[in-house]
Formats: structure tokens, C-alpha cells, sequence
């Protein structure tokens, strides 16, 4: 599994190298494995590749010099933020040039009077936020992974976060993207307006996992710290029915500002860790946030406890300093490393469904827990549908990652099923490239192949990720079939 | 597909057979807008498709065929307790949802609640061999393919005939004030820039003839406490409404005497702390801003040449929104594009749309 592309040909990397020596210093262009091994893989470890070369610019011209060299050589690239990706989207190729940003860190500009600033693609998320705050700003995507993930690793993967149903994705909050195509041709997707001319290509960039350009400075909005914000904690003692309060708390016309929930496993793991003080009785707890001014939020969250008592809640719990606040939100935060202390590995998923369907699908995911003899704690982001079950395996175990693997691809074909997607906000990579011949049709897969080409003709941006060929669908067997007619009938399939 | 869907489909492999090309039009409420149509276009009337396909108010999520009158979206959405946060202009009383998203126009609200393309969530789109394809979802969060979905707000119809869209519904404001002050025009910017940057409930600004309006929206206590403490005049409540609905469909005294002086409309989209003088020393003319100063009209005949460099100077670009069909047509309605991106935009019309059958010309010359 680990292996997707070919071995390292040395004759072809000391041509690469010598040619892009005479652009980059020594220090910024890697080669020798003990110095590529730590960009073998990112945050999905479970695939790994030394890439041929590591390259690492620190300006325009110079990642505009590696493109160009790499066009006329035809070496595939890979581009690199912090490498914190879930879905392999920045896994490396034997055969290509990682290209990383992170030496690209600087804040060029930050305006507090537009709300803007402009930053290279090495910005940590949490930076640009660090930044802010002395005048009462923020960038609003929150990712978990944000004191170590990009700006630019953002823009590729079209980040969210535990605010996003009030605040956005990052689609919502960059106003332009700065870059250079395969070719090194300098490009700039929409402007430092409120929208640009012509075809709205910024939001097709915003999420395309590299394929389509190199990202080297992006214009993002910052927006107002609110006053204030209170968090109410409640339990249920049916995962059910703490899904349906999430239903009723949108339908009493309540944007939450974060609105999480985490099943009983997954607050068992997180309270050994981080003491939150979550009530382990409890079969599911549900974080519900407001934020605003202090008379607002003192309405809204007066509002959110009615409603929520009313749903069944077995208790609730309101944070009454920001201290308690940050301590509630602590436990989902770290839920992740949470559940890496309790299993050697685990896998996590990232499945978004319509919140109606949500009983269902956690009915699905414990009956998978019994077929494949796998734990499988859920952590989700319930105001947006986005599910993120984390499966308990141990890779030292004989086929355990393979049975992980096999128990994520149902779950995740199962989302589907219900009218949800595979990936909410970690990607497809080369992770779930196989569930997109499960999602998309052959013509809607041909169609995006084509979008790629047109940004990139000769295919040279992290190839073989995002978007699989229909050989590669074929192989798979499962094939999109609309109305029982197999498209291209006549496609050798292999 | 529906029988009505297959019929459409047919439609294009005709039109592709035959080499003919095809005119989207639902009401024909934007006819004004964008580059003139081919004269030799046959109409596709897109209105006869429509529909609610699937609503959950409690999901936000509502589906609809393109077809839907947008006056009857409006109305279930009311009747919900909900609505279209990015406030769409109709210009017109059968304008369709499928016209909403093509036309990506997004009314006073969008400063702060965002634009069409931030509300669109998935779409299925009959392309220009006759396809059906879906993209995106029904749901919140989706990161699977290309987000071509957003991407066909503002596209005219030159990728497709948008069959279905689902568009992310949100409540509406239980409390909503208007203020009212006198300042002159860089002032107003000034102000509305830095009130932009306080956790303030705002929700759509404007500034004409020495006038500025802030609306607020929000809980009770939110509006309470914004508007003591931004001072000004309260405006009354119905005379509000009509203010922002004038603003929103551009009935507004502005925008009807650039039309009865038979003026060129341009629309500026610039940084909302675009200085003045920059943008008025290119043209004479009155001057309308909305959007906390992102967006600013200008009913204008100076040299469009000028016009557009003064935008791009601004760091933004200028849209001949309204004029007559010459001048859309000689010095195109959008503002150039940058080559690389020019060439980006013939590449993917290509993909979507390879014999050039939808809406030739409506964006640019060349798509």
C-alpha cells in the first residue's frame, strides 16, 4: 500500500538536482534519504514514500524557479504546507519534487481598518490569529490541527473547524489566492475585493488538494472577536436523542456558534486525558456554544438550555468564566490525541451526513464494530453533519489495519448512501480516492479530470491523488452506476 | 433523469448536432445583464423546470429545480422562520432561482452574511453534451472533488443548464434596526470600516448624497446595544424596509435617475478602504456605496477605459452593470482578464461545455 510510485532512479534525481541547485541554496534542496525521510508521509501515516527531492523556497521567485525547472524536466510536484493532512494529500512521489512552503512564513500585511491580511502560505492558521488579536480580530477557520497547520495547507484542503456552521470554511474567509500554475506562470484567483472578475475559480482552487496550483500568498478576511462566549454543556442518555436536540436547536432559529457531540467512549477517552469534567453516565454529551455581546449571549444561551431540557437533556452545564469555557472545549480539542493514548493506532474518519440520518448511521458504524472486532469512539461535528469516528486498531496486529481500512470503507459508503460525502473537511488524497468512484459518476469523474487539465495540461500537480481514473474505479468494483447501465460500456476495463 | 430533464438533454445534442447554440433563459429578469446575447441563439427556457425537490428546514438545506420561481422560494423560506442571508436582487417579479445563482448577484446583506456562492452547496448541471452531473451536496460540509457547485455562481450559463441547486438556508434576524446619519462620503467609509472591525450585528450599509444607513440584525439585545452605541437617527421601521428593498432591487432614486438620464451604470468592486479621489478622479457622476464600502456605483459616462484602470488601480474591477447593448457589447460588459486566467476560462468552458452551445459570449467574447 505503501508504495505508489517507482523507486528512486539516482541517474534522474542528480539531473534534478544539479538543475535546481543553480536556483536554490544547499540548504533548501534535499536529497540524501536521511534528509527526505521526514517528508515521507503527513498526518495519514499510514502511507508512506521518500519523495525524489525536497525543495524548499523561500520566495516566489524561487518556487516560480522550481516549477519552471520541474516543467521542463516533467517531474510530477507535490506541494507541502505543515504537513498535518488527514488524507495523504501531501504524501510524495519516488519519482517527484516535494515542494514545501514552510519556509514561506511571513505575515506581509495586516490591516485592521479593511480586515485583511496578506500572508505567505507557511503562515500557521493560529498565527495569523496571534496577530490579530491586538485589535480585536481573528481568522475564523479553526481547525483542530491549527497551531501547526498552513494557511496554505488550508487553501488546499478547504479547512473548517468546531465554528464553522457560524463562521464559514476557509472558502468563506479568503479573498484571494496568489500562486503560479504547473508551468510557473503567476496567477491570481480573486482579488482583494469582495469578489473578482469572471468565473469564480477561487472557490474551485480553495479545496483542490494542490492539483491545480502552487499557493504562495493568500489575502484572508479577519473578523471582530466577539465580546463574549459561554459554552453549554449537556447530557443525554440516548446518542439519539442528542442528535434530534441538535435538530431542535436549529429549528428554534439558533446558529450556535460551535455545536459538537461526543458519544460515551469518546468522553471516556478524553476525561483521563484532560479532566474536562464530562459526565461519564452520560451516552452522549453535546457542547452547544453562543457567542456575542454579554446582554445577547446571556438571551441566546437562556434559549439554548429551554431547548435542550426540552429534547431530554439529563443535565446541563453552563461555562461560567472563559477559564471553564476553554476547559469544556479542551476535552473535544483533544480528542484525537485522547484516543491515541488508548490505542496504538487509530483511523478517523471524516463522513458528513444529513443530521436526521445521524441515529442511523451510528446504529451502522456500532454493528461494524461487531463485524470487524474493532472499538470505534465518535467525535462529530454535529452542527454540520460532519462525523468523525476514530477506529481502534493496532498495525502491529496481522491484518488489522486492512480490517480498519475495510470497516472505514463501508461507513463511508454508507454516508453516501444516506446523501452525505466522504470527506467533510480532511480530503480525499489518496486516502478515499477509491470511495470517489463510489460518489461520482465516470462522466462526473472524466469532467473533474478535465477541470485539472485545464488548470494544469500536462498533469504535473500532485498527480494520482483526489481524483482516480476509471481503470483505478474498475479495479476497485465499484463503479457508479446510474440506472443500472454501466457508462462506457464498451472501456476496457482490466 | 425526468422526462422534462431528458427533454432538455436532447435539446443540446440537437443544438450540438446541428451547430447551433442555445440561450439559457429563465424569466429573462437579467437580460440587461452581461454581454449581449447571439443573435441566433434559440431559447432554452430553463423556467419550465421547476420545483422544490427537498426542504428540512432543521438541516438549513433546501433543494430546488432551477426553474423555481425565487418569489416562492422566498415565501416557503418565510414561512419557516427562514431565509436567503445573501439577499438576491430579483429585477423582476418571475426571476428563477437558476437565474439567481448564474447571475451571482447578492444584495445589501452580502458584506457580512457572504454571496450566492457561499450559500450554494451542491448542484446538478446538464452540460454541453447533454449530461447530467452532480457536484457537491445536500449537506454542510463537502470536500470531495472540485467545488464546481460554487463555481457556477456568476457563470451566466456559460457551463451548463443548472437543473437543481441546494442552497444553505439560515433564520432570520428576530430584531432588525436602521440608523441613519449625515456624513460626507470618506467619512462614511471610514466609519463603516471601523465599525466593520467591532463585534457589531450589522447587516447592510449604504451611502448616497451626503446620506449613510446601517442596518442591524440580530437577537433583541444585540440591535439594543449596537445602535446606543453608534448613535445616530433610528429610521421607522417601514420606511426601513422600503430603503433596503429599493437598494436591493435598485429602484432607489439613485439608480432611477442614472436610468431616466440614460447614464452608464458601473459597479466598482474594490477594497471597502478604496479611497475616494481615486476612483473619482476617473469619473464624473454620481456616486451610490453599499456593502460597508466594498461596493461602490457610479452612474457615469467617462471614457470606460478610465473607469476600468481607476478599479484595478483601486485594486478592485468595474462591471458596465447597466448600459445599452452597444456599449456592453464593444467594450465588453466584465472587466479583462488576466491572460493566464483568460486562458484558464477557455479551458474550462471547453471541459464543460466542448461544442460551445450555452450562452456564447454572454461572460466574454471568447466563452
Amino acid at each position: 500500500m505503501s508504495t505508489l510510485s517507482p523507486k528512486i532512479d539516482f541517474l534522474r534525481q542528480a539531473d534534478v538536482v544539479g538543475r535546481l541547485s543553480a536556483i536554490l541554496p544547499d540548504d533548501a534542496l534535499l536529497y540524501r534519504s536521511e534528509d527526505t525521510r521526514p517528508y515521507e508521509c503527513d498526518g495519514l501515516s499510514a502511507y508512506r514514500q521518500l519523495p525524489m527531492v525536497v525543495a524548499l523556497p523561500r520566495d516566489e521567485a524561487e518556487v516560480q524557479a522550481v516549477l519552471k525547472v520541474c516543467h521542463e524536466l516533467r517531474v510530477p510536484v507535490v506541494a507541502r504546507g505543515a504537513g498535518t493532512g488527514l488524507s495523504g494529500g501531501a504524501l510524495p512521489m519516488g519519482d517527484g519534487v516535494l515542494l514545501s512552503l514552510a519556509r514561506m512564513k511571513r505575515i506581509l500585511s495586516l490591516d485592521p481598518l479593511s480586515r485583511t491580511a496578506r500572508v505567505q502560505p507557511g503562515v500557521r492558521n493560529a498565527a495569523i490569529s496571534e496577530a490579530a488579536a491586538a485589535y480585536g480580530l481573528y481568522y475564523a477557520p479553526d481547525p483542530s490541527s491549527q497551531i501547526a497547520c498552513t494557511i496554505g495547507g488550508n487553501v488546499a484542503e478547504n479547512s473548517g473547524g468546531v465554528h464553522c456552521l457560524k463562521y464559514g470554511l476557509t472558502v468563506n474567509n479568503v479573498l484571494r489566492v496568489r500562486g503560479f500554475t504547473a508551468e510557473g506562470e503567476a496567477v491570481e484567483f480573486g482579488s482583494e475585493a469582495l469578489d473578482g472578475a469572471g468565473l469564480d475559480l477561487l472557490a474551485i482552487v480553495i479545496g483542490s488538494e494542490g492539483m491545480l496550483a502552487v499557493t504562495t500568498e493568500v489575502t484572508v478576511k479577519l473578523t471582530p472577536v466577539p465580546e463574549i462566549a459561554r459554552c453549554v454543556m449537556a447530557s443525554f442518555d440516548d446518542v439519539e436523542k442528542a442528535g434530534n436536540a441538535v435538530a431542535s436547536v436549529i429549528a428554534a432559529g439558533i446558529i450556535p456558534a460551535g455545536l459538537e457531540m461526543m458519544d460515551k467512549p469518546a468522553t471516556q477517552a478524553v476525561e483521563q486525558f484532560v479532566h474536562a469534567g464530562y459526565d461519564l453516565d452520560a451516552a452522549a454529551i453535546l457542547l452547544c456554544e453562543s457567542d456575542g455581546t454579554p446582554a445577547e449571549v446571556e438571551e441566546e444561551v437562556g434559549r439554548m438550555r429551554a431547548v435542550l431540557e426540552a429534547a431530554g437533556a439529563t443535565a446541563i452545564r453552563v461555562s461560567n468564566s472563559e477559564a471553564e469555557r476553554m476547559k469544556f472545549w479542551a476535552g473535544r480539542k483533544a480528542a484525537f490525541p485522547a484516543v491515541g493514548r488508548i490505542s496504538p493506532d487509530y483511523y478517523c474518519m471524516d463522513g458528513t451526513i444529513p443530521r436526521k440520518r445521524l441515529g442511523e448511521i451510528l446504529r451502522f458504524i456500532a454493528a461494524m464494530e461487531i463485524k470487524y472486532g474493532l472499538r470505534c469512539p465518535n467525535v462529530f461535528h454535529a452542527g454540520d453533519g460532519n462525523l468523525h469516528p476514530l477506529i481502534l486498531f493496532d498495525a502491529n496486529i496481522p491484518d488489522e489495519l486492512e480490517r480498519t481500512e475495510a470497516f472505514a470503507a463501508e461507513v463511508l459508503e454508507k454516508c453516501i448512501a444516506v446523501g452525505g460525502t466522504i470527506t467533510g473537511e480532511h480530503g480525499v488524497g489518496i486516502e478515499k480516492i477509491n470511495q470517489m468512484c463510489v460518489q461520482f459518476s465516470p462522466e462526473e469523474l472524466a469532467l473533474f479530470r478535465e477541470l485539472k487539465l485545464a488548470f494544469d495540461p500536462d498533469g504535473r500537480l500532485n498527480p494520482s491523488k483526489n481524483i482516480p481514473t476509471l481503470h483505478r474505479c474498475a479495479e476497485y468494483g465499484r463503479m457508479h452506476v446510474k440506472g443500472g447501465v454501466l457508462p462506457y460500456a464498451d472501456l476496457p476495463r482490466f | 433523469m425526468s422526462h422534462l430533464e431528458q427533454q432538455f438533454a436532447e435539446t443540446v445534442r440537437d443544438a450540438v448536432s446541428a451547430r447551433r447554440t442555445l440561450r439559457i433563459r429563465g424569466s429573462g429578469s437579467k437580460d440587461f445583464y452581461g454581454q449581449p446575447w447571439a443573435q441566433d441563439a434559440a431559447v432554452l427556457d430553463a423556467g419550465s423546470h421547476h420545483g422544490v425537490v427537498d426542504y428540512e428546514p432543521t438541516e438549513l438545506v433546501v433543494t430546488v429545480r432551477g426553474g423555481t420561481p425565487l418569489a416562492e422560494l422566498e415565501a416557503l423560506l418565510h414561512d419557516n422562520g427562514q431565509m436567503l442571508a445573501f439577499e438576491p436582487p430579483h429585477f423582476g417579479p418571475a426571476t428563477t432561482v437558476g437565474g439567481m445563482v448564474a447571475a451571482g448577484l447578492s444584495g445589501p446583506r452580502r458584506a457580512t452574511a457572504g454571496a450566492v456562492r457561499d450559500y450554494v452547496l451542491g448542484a446538478r448541471l446538464l452540460d454541453g453534451r447533454g449530461a447530467a452531473l452532480s457536484f457537491g451536496g445536500r449537506v454542510m460540509k463537502n470536500v470531495a472533488g472540485y467545488d464546481v457547485s460554487r463555481a457556477l455562481a456568476g457563470s451566466l450559463g456559460t457551463l451548463g443548464l443548472i437543473l437543481e441547486v441546494s442552497l444553505k438556508t439560515q433564520p432570520r434576524p428576530v430584531a432588525e434596526a436602521t440608523l441613519r446619519f449625515e456624513f460626507p462620503e470618506a467619512r462614511a467609509i471610514e466609519e463603516l470600516n471601523r465599525w466593520g472591525g467591532k463585534p457589531l450585528p450589522l447587516s447592510g450599509s449604504a451611502w448616497a448624497d451626503g446620506e449613510l444607513f446601517v442596518r442591524l440584525s440580530g437577537a433583541q439585545a444585540a440591535v439594543l446595544s449596537a445602535s446606543e452605541k453608534m448613535g445616530g437617527e433610528k429610521m421607522n421601521d417601514g420606511e426601513a424596509r422600503v430603503l433596503w428593498q429599493s437598494l436591493r432591487e435598485q429602484t432607489h432614486e439613485f439608480f432611477a435617475v442614472a436610468a431616466k438620464d440614460g447614464l452608464p451604470l458601473w459597479r466598482m468592486s474594490v477594497p471597502s478602504i478604496a479611497p475616494i479621489d481615486v476612483l473619482h478622479s476617473a469619473m464624473a457622476g454620481n456616486t451610490l456605496l453599499e456593502w460597508g464600502g466594498a461596493l461602490r456605483w457610479f452612474a457615469s459616462a467617462s471614457a470606460p477605459a478610465r473607469v476600468r484602470e481607476a478599479a484595478h488601480k483601486a485594486g478592485g474591477h468595474a462591471t458596465l452593470f447597466r448600459g445599452t447593448d452597444d456599449l456592453r457589447q464593444s467594450i465588453g460588459a466584465f472587466h479583462p482578464l488576466q491572460p493566464a486566467i483568460a486562458a484558464i476560462h477557455r479551458k474550462l468552458k471547453t471541459a464543460f461545455d466542448p461544442h460551445g452551445v450555452f450562452n456564447p459570449g454572454r461572460l466574454y467574447p471568447e466563452i
